[in-house]
């Protein structure tokens, strides 16, 4: 039973496909890294498993609905001007599940309360979002995903730009995130190496297409071997 | 203070002047609770374009003999659809978009007035807003229109807060985001149609930009932003009706005038506080 599965799907922008031929499913559990080059369709291919891009051709299937998917974008919301309350912005994430119901329930509050706990920004509640540091923000929309309570989490360049530390314990959230349940991932990250070592399999975007294997097969492929060799002679 | 008191109690002996104030009242909160989602949207400028067009449409429903509300308020939420839309495409520039939608219903209003009526007073009321314009009729309808304002936005507070915080987010996870920036889009344009004339179409996108600028210098919160924006609002206005009173100015300028002193004020606040913090740390 597949979670999200792409049928040679092309994505782009007004009828140009900028990536075809994605054929790839995700399983309840799995852990898939998205790699490739800056500009190869990452991004675009994330907006498609999204719904907020329509293919051009092909099918994207869902085995979940779309308020149940966890989503922690590229670039962080709202910016340091943007007042917002810790509190508040995780607490949007349970916005999808509420319909047109208008306000938020007790237990809503204390959904979005308990992955603070888990993530580690329980104390930052009544903080500002646009006073916190990189890796605690990372984190707080790490905790707003978790609200969709759903069994995909989609992240787009989770620690890009964060500093070393905030990368390892964005990394061990995650873990502990999927070690205390069946979530599947589905990560953009330019930090291939760590990525792939944790991954269960990798989507590789070059040149408009995208090769999906799982990590043994993607390890002992040409691709693989170069972008992952090439970085270590770095 | 016993003087204030007594000017407040003379100026409510004015029916007209009660009037006037009721719905002042109403249209400062509507317009400092949408201001606090359109400043950080970056939508302040659609605010100032669509009183143009509300100008322009005043101007045509007179010249017609229409009902200026009637004409108006649909005229200007498709002004506020089609900003919205334009905005949102990447092609086209909304700032030039915006400039050119404003300018244009001014020119035609200005062109429409002076081949009717002629340019008088009433232009001079259009522009900058007159207290007096408010009727019986108006009156019950800015009352319900602004209720509804009102009612729609503590409604969709937790909506309008996540689209504006991050539209990214709210769609990806299945929040119809569009319908919600419409609903801002009709909710300001029906705001603006209502205070335009006390405010004067030159003046009434301040209501919307002023209280929610102040907020952000002072508070960092949605809520507290939000809140604090409607008091300033408030408290601004009642300031302005009663300086216009006394000192026979216009209301509009009057209430932009307590507006500006606050925002400075406002400014002043967190300079000081940021210098203190400096001086901790």
């Amino acid at each position: 039973m597949y979670l999200v599965s792409c049928v040679g799907v092309a994505l782009g922008y007004n009828g140009v496909p900028v990536l075809r031929g994605v054929d790839f499913s995700v399983g309840a559990g799995d852990y898939v890294c998205v790699t490739g080059e800056n500009g190869s369709g990452k991004s675009t291919l994330i907006l498609g498993i999204l719904r907020l891009l329509r293919p051009i051709e092909g099918r994207i299937e869902y085995g979940i609905a779309p308020e149940s998917v966890g989503y922690l974008p590229q670039r962080s919301a709202g910016g340091v001007n943007f007042p917002a309350g810790v509190f508040e912005v995780v607490l949007s994430g349970r916005l999808a599940s509420r319909g047109l119901r208008p306000f938020y329930s007790r237990r809503d509050r204390a959904l979005a309360a308990d992955n603070m706990r888990r993530l580690g920004v329980y104390e930052l509640r009544d903080r500002n979002f646009g006073e916190l540091s990189g890796g605690q923000r990372q984190r707080v929309l790490l905790a707003r995903a978790l609200c969709s309570e759903g069994r995909l989490l989609i992240l787009d360049e989770p620690v890009a730009g964060l500093d070393p530390m905030a990368t390892i314990e964005f990394y061990d959230a995650l873990s502990e995130i999927r070690s205390t349940g069946d979530i599947a991932v589905i990560m953009v990250s330019h930090d291939v190496r760590r990525a792939v070592s944790e991954a269960s399999h990798v989507l590789h975007v070059q040149g408009g297409r995208a090769f999906f294997a799982d990590r043994e097969d993607y390890l002992a492929s040409d691709t693989g071997k170069k972008f992952i060799g090439g970085l270590e002679n770095d | 203070m016993t003087d204030v008191l007594g000017v407040v109690r003379e100026m409510f002996s004015y029916t007209f002047l009660v009037r006037a104030f009721i719905v002042g009242a109403l249209v400062s909160l509507c317009a400092s609770l949408l201001g606090v989602s359109l400043v950080l949207k970056r939508y302040s400028m659609i605010g100032d374009g669509l009183s143009h067009v509300g100008f322009g449409a005043l101007a045509v429903a007179m010249a017609i003999g229409a009902a200026p509300l009637a004409v108006s308020i649909p005229a200007v939420m498709l002004a506020a659809f089609g900003l919205l839309r334009i905005s949102e495409n990447s092609k086209i520039r909304g700032d030039s978009a915006i400039a050119l939608i404003s300018t244009a219903s001014l020119a035609i209003g200005v062109m429409v007035i002076s081949l009717t009526t002629g340019m008088n007073i009433d232009v001079c009321n259009y522009m900058f807003g007159s207290i007096l314009s408010m009727k019986r009729s108006d009156v019950y309808i800015s009352v319900a229109l602004s209720a509804c304002v009102l009612v729609m936005f503590v409604l969709f507070y937790n909506k309008i807060f996540a689209v504006t915080f991050d539209e990214t987010f709210a769609r990806a996870t299945g929040v119809r985001a569009g319908m919600y920036n419409a609903l801002i889009a009709v909710l300001s344009a029906v705001t603006i149609v209502l205070g335009m004339r006390m405010m004067g179409a030159l003046l009434i996108s301040s209501l919307i930009i002023f209280p929610a600028l102040s907020s952000m210098r002072i508070f960092a919160k949605f809520r507290t932003v939000a809140i604090s924006s409607a008091v300033i609002s408030l408290s601004c206005f009642l300031v302005g009706v009663v300086v216009s009173y006394v000192y026979a100015t216009p209301t509009g300028a009057s209430v932009v005038s307590a507006n500006i002193l606050v925002f400075l004020a406002c400014c002043a606040v967190k300079l000081l506080k940021e210098r203190a913090m400096g001086a901790i740390s």
